[in-house]
């Protein structure tokens, strides 16, 4: 008999319903940029240290190039896109850009996916409590000084309109 | 503020310039809209996988690609042999024996470090074309390595290029001033047998890559990458490929970082290219974490020998002789320029005025380096700072006394180096001041011995250093005569449209730098509208024919080159807008023509207005009737901005290098644990000062990345090999970059001497955070004082070498001499 190597398996992401015939090997991260076309989740690293990849499945922040897209049959997964709402940015978006926590903007989707699940669960993280929470997120360009403090004013409901 | 020879400078402008505005590129970026070039897609595009050498030197005997090819979904191959007979070997810039090197997009005939690509395999998915690389069949026949740049230069050393007949890829000397008589007038000389600034890399988040599509009817290439320097780019692959350099079309928008690692991406563009090509079909690869790691650009890689330091009694350095040995890697592919880009910064930040420096570049069995922030400068600086604190404490001087001592002076501004480069203004000893002010170095005592009560040994350091900005390529030249380059430039472009957009494109290739809203600032100054009515083209596009040929974002430039590009694109538009407006009105001449709220005035009837939208219409689509003298007005308008430089001159070496110098005083203060090495920084500040600042919030932004990489560098970042010539830190778990828990506090800090040598004041400044490795060094040297006085001999320290200097303090002194005391 010849082994099973794909399945068909249905994920719910950013609200929509998508059913999709995918190989047992393939990531996570390639059907949501690849056959998703939902390229705000970036790749940097293949190894899962990077957390570019960043995104919620079932209320945990996971890495997408970690976890294989069998294994994400019947979950539901918000991504960056989901984010803003007509048009509105989100308040952790507005916060990223009025503290310029990013620069080429490559991390960005991860971190902003790893600071909505701290926010998601601690309403008042210190500034330690937000180190810790993007730990899992490789920024090269801002040395996380902006990201911190965007997240705290996040939190702080401190952003601009 | 420090105000340097203020009759050369224009007042700094009101208006947005100055202030710190919202980016332009943040909206798409947040929302993960960005186009970085993986997600360009097209369709029926081929994956591409490169085959990559498992040693790092060895013949090729054979390469087998059948066994891939059967594979069904597997779309081709390309090999070495195809390569070489395709194409010409790139352009070498050495003179012999290192321009005889042939270098390839695969390797032909040999492979010269570990992961050097041999063949690539194109599939119609990556998982299939990894999948068909591992049938391609290769054997090799092992030679033996040479991995260090100076065992390499010894003869009998394994050589890497036989047709080069030597691992040499430049050598040559550089003496300025008179040494000798340094010597004789020095109290003492303090010598210092070897220095070590190790090999690491910025590694930027995003990969390199591209996806190539090749137009067969007009037999051009369109490459959609991420690029960083996209005019000297297909300067290398067009002739390579034998066609003209209109037959490449380089495309980027959003780059995802590139600190100098997206510059030499040659050879993968062009084995994209001859696939693309080929097989007919566009082609896509993204580089794997691994092998940007093990195959991608390294920093240079430097050993310093036989240093040799004159000094007065009173700590005044009078200059310094070296045997510098610079690690090129496998080939040289930016180099030699890094046998000269150090000299930018000759003396660092120091009043040294005689200079003997025997400079030799070789190859080596590991990957090739290239530009990495602060390239060949930061290697120089590193020395320079190394010096410093390596005499003051063996002369028991203080570091901070000597360093004020020996510092350039602001009054002494414009300064001229010995080697001709000048430096155009800066406070080096107010910065140092600042620095220590926000390190608390006034309480450093009463510190050092709270720290003591802990069992911990607390020290401070400082790293002074220039960010060299805007290059004069005729550099070039003082290491081959021959070479065609000499100056630089960029371009921009400014359009009033049809409803009276105005539209601005630039060369440039930022990747993060901030472009966009930068531009926007001065084009809105200058034509009385607001940012927001600046439409800013992102990224870069040949089409556009906005580029020059030495566009792009590297070596610390956009503030001047790139804004200098922007202003004068942007001026010219004013000036036509004025003269329709004069004529449309009945003004008395574009003089009495005001530009201001999107409209063009009358001075003197200010109720005479022309709004943009009717200058955009009328020369664009209702220009019927319009006089003579308003026929060359387009309102497109196309500035090249070409620095003022001459050739250096080719014997002496002498003469101006770069432009501008951005000043970074980092000062630090750290805790080692005496019984493990492990140290933390407890106080760390960054005083910059990079002339006038557009943007503050984007510079303070580089700052802190900066001091981020450097602080990386010192601690956890190396790519060392092992002796079969294998990297040891192939992926982000070996290779340790800062993480948020990483970074210590930060505290920055100011001061803005304009440069007289631009006409916004401005100075490069994204590159200057080398100091931060600088510092580190300082600090533990420092605070290893009262354990037998080790020197910092090496840039990279990790806890366990700090753990070493405890263990055998007099091991690192070993090299260290002092005659004359």
């Amino acid at each position: 008999m010849e082994p099973v190597t794909s399945k068909r398996i249905t994920v719910t992401v950013n609200g929509a319903s998508y059913e999709r015939d995918v190989d047992a090997r393939r990531l996570l991260v390639h059907v949501i940029r690849d056959d998703l076309d939902l390229t705000g989740t970036h790749i940097g690293c293949d190894t899962g240290n990077c957390g570019a990849c960043t995104v919620i499945v079932d209320g945990l922040a996971v890495k997408s190039c970690m976890m294989l897209a069998v294994q994400a049959d019947g979950v539901s997964i918000e991504t960056v896109e989901s984010l803003a709402s007509d048009d509105e940015l989100h308040p952790l978006q507005r916060a990223f850009s009025a503290h310029h926590a990013l620069q080429c903007g490559y991390c960005t989707p991860g971190m902003l996916m790893s600071a909505k699940h701290l926010l998601d669960n601690n309403s008042e993280p210190t500034e330690n409590e937000i180190r810790r929470a993007i730990q899992g997120n490789i920024c090269r360009c801002t040395g996380y000084v902006n990201i911190v403090e965007a997240i705290d004013a996040a939190a702080r409901g401190e952003v601009p309109a | 503020m420090t105000t340097v020879a203020p009759d050369q400078v224009e007042a700094p402008q009101k208006g947005f310039a100055g202030t710190s505005i919202p980016r332009k590129e943040d909206k798409r970026l947040v929302q993960g809209e960005g186009v970085f070039f993986d997600d360009v897609k097209r369709h029926g595009m081929g994956y591409v996988h490169f085959v990559r050498s498992p040693y790092a030197h060895a013949g090729i005997v054979s390469i087998d690609v059948s066994a891939a090819e059967a594979v069904e979904g597997v779309y081709g191959t390309l090999i070495g042999e195809e390569v070489a007979a395709q194409t010409d070997p790139f352009f070498e810039m050495s003179t012999p024996p290192g321009s005889e090197i042939r270098d390839y997009a695969l390797a032909v005939g040999k492979v010269r470090f570990a992961g050097e690509p041999v063949a690539a395999v194109v599939a119609e998915t990556r998982e299939l074309a990894r999948d068909a690389a591992e049938l391609v069949e290769v054997e090799y026949e092992p030679l033996e390595p040479v991995l260090d740049a100076v065992a390499a230069a010894e003869p009998g050393a394994p050589i890497l290029h036989d047709e080069a007949g030597s691992n040499v890829v430049w050598s040559g000397k550089f003496e300025w001033g008179d040494f000798d008589e340094a010597l004789a007038e020095a109290d003492h000389v303090v010598k210092i047998d070897r220095l070590y600034f190790h090999r690491f890399s910025s590694t930027p988040l995003e990969c390199a890559g591209a996806l190539v599509e090749y137009d067969k009817g007009i037999a051009q290439w369109t490459l959609h990458c991420n690029h960083q320097m996209p005019g000297i780019g297909i300067v290398w692959m067009a002739p390579a490929l034998r066609v003209g350099t209109d037959k490449l079309r380089i495309v980027t928008q959003d780059i995802g970082g590139g600190f100098g690692n997206k510059i030499t991406l040659h050879p993968y563009f062009v084995a994209l290219c001859l696939l693309a090509r080929k097989l007919n079909r566009p082609v896509h690869w993204t580089e794997w974490r691994t092998d940007q790691h093990t195959a991608n650009t390294h920093g240079n890689e430097r050993t310093f020998l036989d240093v040799e330091v004159p000094v007065k009694a009173d700590g005044t350095m009078l200059g310094f002789k070296v045997r510098a040995f610079d690690d090129a890697g496998a080939f040289p592919r930016y180099e030699p320029l890094g046998c000269i880009i150090w000299a930018q910064v000759t003396p660092g930040c120091y009043r040294w005025r005689h200079v003997l420096v025997d400079f030799t570049q070789t190859c080596t069995n590991k990957s090739p380096t290239a530009p990495n922030r602060g390239y060949s400068r930061m290697q120089q600086l590193w020395f320079t700072e190394r010096v410093i604190d390596v005499v003051a404490h063996e002369l028991d001087l203080d570091p901070v006394e000597v360093r004020k001592r020996n510092y350039i002076k602001s009054e002494e501004m414009p300064y001229e180096t010995p080697n001709g480069c000048v430096y155009d203004s800066g406070d080096y000893a107010r910065c140092l001041d600042i620095a220590l002010d926000l390190i608390g170095y006034d309480k450093l005592e009463e510190r050092r011995k709270d720290a003591e009560s802990r069992g911990k040994l607390l020290g401070v350091g400082i790293g002074s250093t220039l960010d060299s900005g805007t290059n004069n390529f005729g550099q070039s030249q003082l290491l081959n005569p021959e070479l065609q380059f000499s100056g630089n430039n960029e371009v921009a472009t400014a359009r009033l449209d049809i409803f009276g957009e105005v539209v601005v494109t630039l060369g440039t290739t930022p990747q993060g730098q901030s472009h966009e809203t930068v531009t926007s600032q001065v084009v809105a100054d200058l034509l009385g509208i607001t940012p927001d009515d600046v439409h800013v083209r992102a990224g870069h596009d040949s089409y556009w024919n906005s580029h020059a040929g030495f566009s792009g974002t590297y070596a610390s430039q956009f503030a001047v080159t790139g804004l200098e590009a922007v202003k004068g694109a942007t001026l010219e538009l004013a000036s036509q807008i004025r003269r329709l407006a004069s004529v449309i009105l009945g003004a008395d001449g574009p003089d009495d023509i005001v530009l201001e709220e999107g409209m063009a005035k009358r001075k003197d009837m200010p109720e005479a207005a022309l709004p943009f939208m009717a200058c955009g219409a009328i020369i664009n689509v209702n220009n019927a009737g319009l006089p003579p003298e308003l026929d060359d007005v387009t309102l497109n308008c196309r500035y090249v901005y070409r620095p003022p430089f001459q050739v250096p001159d080719h014997e002496t070496k002498f003469g101006n290098l770069t432009l501008t110098y951005a000043t970074q005083i980092h000062a630090c203060v750290v805790e080692v644990d005496r019984e493990t090495g492990v140290y933390e920084i407890v106080d760390y500040a960054a005083v910059d000062d990079c002339g006038t600042r557009i943007h503050p919030q984007i510079v303070e932004g580089q700052v802190h990345g900066a001091t981020a990489h450097a602080l990386g560098a010192a601690t956890f970042e190396t790519f060392p090999y092992d002796e079969d010539g294998m990297l040891l830190t192939s992926n982000f778990y070996d290779y340790h970059v800062p993480h948020a828990l990483d970074m210590p506090p930060l505290k920055t800090g100011f001061i803005e001497s304009p440069s007289p040598f631009n006409s916004l004041g401005t100075k490069g400044m994204g590159e200057g955070g080398g100091a931060g490795i600088h510092c580190v060094c300082a600090a533990i040297q420092d605070a290893l004082r009262p354990v037998g006085n080790p020197v910092v001999t090496e840039s990279h320290n990790p806890y366990h070498r700090v753990w070493e200097l405890l263990q055998d303090p007099a091991a690192s002194r070993a090299g260290i001499e002092v005659t004359g005391r």
